[in-house]
């Protein structure tokens, strides 16, 4: 290596004569001043090639992640409206005690949750009976897994559209379809509990058979033999179900949570939609389904205050990190007590 | 070869960097054009909203064939709320804007009062005196700057379903129905009251009560705002008068509970589910389009109790275009009385040139769909009668709205006292 450079006929021949125990020391002393041009070169190489190719992805991520997350908080201590953006007021945190006390941010955070809750649970539960039938064999699987993920390749707008239709209350398939039981029409919208149930459907709908498809890939993995000796011992189809798939494929259902939970927090665009025109902005003339999404876009795009609507997205942030975190104790917490 | 990865790493970076670096600036960087094109013509570039009619009905190819040194670009957004943002976001950044902009009249005193310097003062342009009063004085700032020039109003009449009104034992000639209620809108709710008891379908008599509460605030020349800006809607009697009406129509269950333009409204209206709605005259459209042929004849128009003004846009020029002159030209033109009755003949968009409201072409129109009623004479009767006064305030558009979300409350069985106190509680919340 060291003759590949012109330097090192610098040390080597003189330090030659000092005797054979002397020369490896003596030699590597007089090669050291040499050595940070060609092998540092060549670390720096390996040590930096590294970062210089994943650099583009931080660029990206610094433009237009990290930067407007730190300039939304920046917004948040300030009282700014839309129209004169260059206008800033500093607030410090009074936007955060604000939304404290507002009664349409609880409102908001319960209706997340309510909502969240009724479509992460039924959906994850749908998903994984749906992978479990179609992981038997089946004519024609390929049609069957297609199927399942085709609500998931529409749009939200489109989906969400067809469903408020659904939903209407005069007019609706829904209603008539209930109207055959003789069930009186249903103001979907307007009610609190129906009108968060029908949200919750449209999340359902896109979201099962995507779901359901990573529960497949995982199961897909379970080795054979585990059935066989489960079978062996004499395990039941309900009991292999329990104690080898689902096992087998936990470690897929915990990503679906995160997933859905991350999801759920930031449900958007199926309220908006179904509220249409001003009572989609405020999720219901009685704010019955208002979501901390909708409730954001209120305060920035109806009201124009974007130091309120930048609170609440940071609230949101905060939620989440507050959830991960919560997760992250009860998880030592457990690892600690067995 | 170490070398030689290294160099093409670094080169990867530097490409990445500067492809971020451009998108950035591509964000940032304005888009307003020199204004001329390599030919040596002038570009006026337009942003517009909705339905204007300004190009649906082919006046820019009109304009651009009378100059053609002139070529115009306009670029048409469907729905004014996404348009609104967009402006505010570019007159904030004050880059990308066009060289004429649309206002709509819910914004055009929050423009006036935030970003009139962003617009040329058009007050100087010769041949702009032949508007109706009110409406230029909805976009003079304070200091006699006009930001913009008016293009259509929407003067009001109710809507009516002549045959479920002979069903009902009404008269159902307009002469006659408009007699029932002139001169009051408590009248007008009354006869909901016959309605409703002599009809025997299950159809509502008026589509919300929102509709009646807005055509009764509008009517008078003050609404959530006084002249100096001051909120009065808590103790505005116009608006104490129409809340208690509204909200007694919809507790008497005279309303079918629809919100206008909102699902269930459109069906609502080809499957006869409400008997009257109050129309401003850009109304008429969407009613012949979506009541459709089965209906034709059976709606009619007639004078509503009171003369009341709901919408309307004007046309800006912006202050830094460097067409400027140009671009005011393009409007005085667009907005003259014979552009404006164009408008409306093609597609009943109100004008708002006094001049055009005399001319025959307005005042002799009918319109087939509504029975052949005289349009033109009874819009254009209401357009005399809205108050020469017409005060605006900065958010009149959320106001309005967080009133029709109140109104909902009532319609879905909550008490008016408890509905006011939410209404007022949200409206403290979006104005402070």
């Amino acid at each position: 290596m060291a003759t590949s450079t012109p330097a090192s006929g610098l040390g080597g021949p003189q330090s030659g004569p000092a005797g054979p125990t002397k020369e490896s020391p003596d030699d590597r002393k007089g090669a050291r001043p040499r050595r940070p041009w060609s092998t540092l070169l060549h670390r720096f190489d390996i040590k930096a090639a590294p970062y210089a190719f994943v650099a583009p992805f931080f660029v990206v991520f610094g433009a237009f992640s990290l930067y407007p997350l730190l300039y939304t908080a920046w917004i948040s201590l300030h009282d700014v409206e839309l129209a004169t953006m260059d206008i800033m007021e500093w607030e410090g945190f009074g936007n955060y005690s604000q939304l404290w006390q507002d009664d349409r941010f609880w409102n908001a955070l319960a209706n997340t949750f309510t909502i969240g809750v009724i479509s992460t649970v039924p959906q994850l539960l749908m998903a994984l009976g749906l992978a479990h039938l179609l992981n038997y064999k089946l004519k024609g699987s390929a049609f069957f897994r297609v199927a399942a993920l085709t609500p998931y390749a529409t749009s939200i707008g489109a989906a969400a559209l067809v469903f408020t239709m659904l939903f209407e209350r005069d007019f609706g398939m829904i209603n008539w379809f209930l109207s055959l039981f003789g069930v009186d029409n249903v103001d979907w919208e307007s009610s609190k509990w129906p009108a968060q149930f029908a949200i919750s459907s449209i999340v359902i709908w896109r979201w099962t058979g995507y779901n359901a498809l990573l529960y497949l890939a995982a199961m897909q993995a379970i080795p054979q033999e585990r059935y066989e000796a489960a079978a062996i011992d004499g395990a039941s189809r309900w009991q292999q179900f329990t104690k080898v798939t689902v096992p087998g494929i936990r470690s897929t259902i915990v990503f679906t949570i995160v997933l859905s939970t991350i999801g759920a927090t930031q449900l958007f665009g199926e309220p908006l939609i179904f509220g249409q025109g001003p009572n989609g902005v405020s999720g219901g003339a009685d704010n019955q389904y208002q979501t901390l999404g909708l409730l954001l876009y209120e305060e920035g795009w109806k009201n124009y205050e974007m130091g309120r609507a930048a609170t609440v997205a940071w609230a949101m942030f905060l939620l989440l990190i507050l959830a991960f975190v919560l997760q992250r104790v009860v998880k030592r917490v457990k690892s600690r007590t067995s | 070869m170490g070398r030689a990865r290294k160099l093409f790493g670094t080169r990867v970076v530097a490409a990445a960097s500067v492809a971020a670096l451009t998108l950035v600036a591509g964000c940032s960087g304005g888009g307003d054009s020199d204004g001329k094109t390599e030919d040596g013509k002038t570009v006026i570039t337009m942003g517009l909203f909705g339905v204007m009619g300004i190009k649906e009905t082919g006046l820019l190819e009109k304009y651009m064939e009378e100059n053609p040194d002139v070529v115009i670009k306009a670029e048409i957004a469907g729905d004014e709320q996404t348009y609104y943002t967009a402006l505010q976001t570019r007159l904030a950044a004050g880059s990308g804007l066009k060289d004429i902009q649309g206002i709509e009249v819910g914004r055009a005193k929050e423009l006036a009062d935030t970003r009139a310097d962003r617009f040329a003062d058009l007050s100087g342009v010769p041949d702009t005196d032949h508007f109706l009063p009110w409406k230029q004085s909805q976009v003079t700032t304070g200091d006699g700057r006009v930001i913009g020039l008016g293009t259509d109003i929407g003067p009001m009449a109710v809507c009516y379903r002549k045959d479920m009104f002979e069903e009902a034992g009404l008269p159902a000639d307009r002469e006659e129905v408009a007699a029932l209620w002139d001169g009051d809108w408590s009248k007008y709710v009354e006869v909901g009251k016959d309605f409703k008891k002599n009809f025997k379908g299950d159809a509502a008599y008026l589509d919300s009560a929102s509709g009646l509460f807005n055509a009764m605030i509008y009517g008078s020349s003050e609404q959530f705002y006084d002249k100096s800006g001051k909120l009065i809607y808590q103790d505005n009697p116009a608006i104490k008068d129409a809340w208690e009406l509204a909200t007694g129509a919809a507790r008497d269950g005279l309303t079918a509970k629809l919100r206008q333009f909102q699902p269930g409204w459109d069906p609502g209206l080809a499957n006869s589910s409400f008997a009257t709605t109050v129309c401003p005259a850009w109304m008429l459209a969407h009613i012949s389009e979506k009541a459709g042929e089965a209906n034709k004849g059976k709606w009619d128009v007639a004078k509503a109790p009171k003369g009341a003004n709901w919408g309307g846009s004007f046309l800006g020029v912006m202050e830094n275009s460097p067409v400027k002159e140009e671009a005011k030209k393009l409007v005085a033109w667009l907005t003259a009385p014979e552009q404006q009755e164009h408008i409306f003949k093609e597609i009943g968009n109100f004008p708002s040139s006094a001049k055009a409201l005399e001319s025959p072409a307005v005042t002799g129109a009918e319109s087939e769909y509504f029975n052949n009623a005289p349009i033109g004479e009874v819009f254009g009767a209401a357009a005399q009668d809205i108050p020469d006064e017409q005060v605006l305030g900065p958010k009149d558009g959320t106001i309005k709205d967080t009133f029709s979300q109140g109104l909902q409350l009532v319609e879905q069985g909550k008490s008016p006292a408890e509905a006011w106190e939410t209404t007022d509680e949200r409206i403290r919340k979006a104005v402070d």
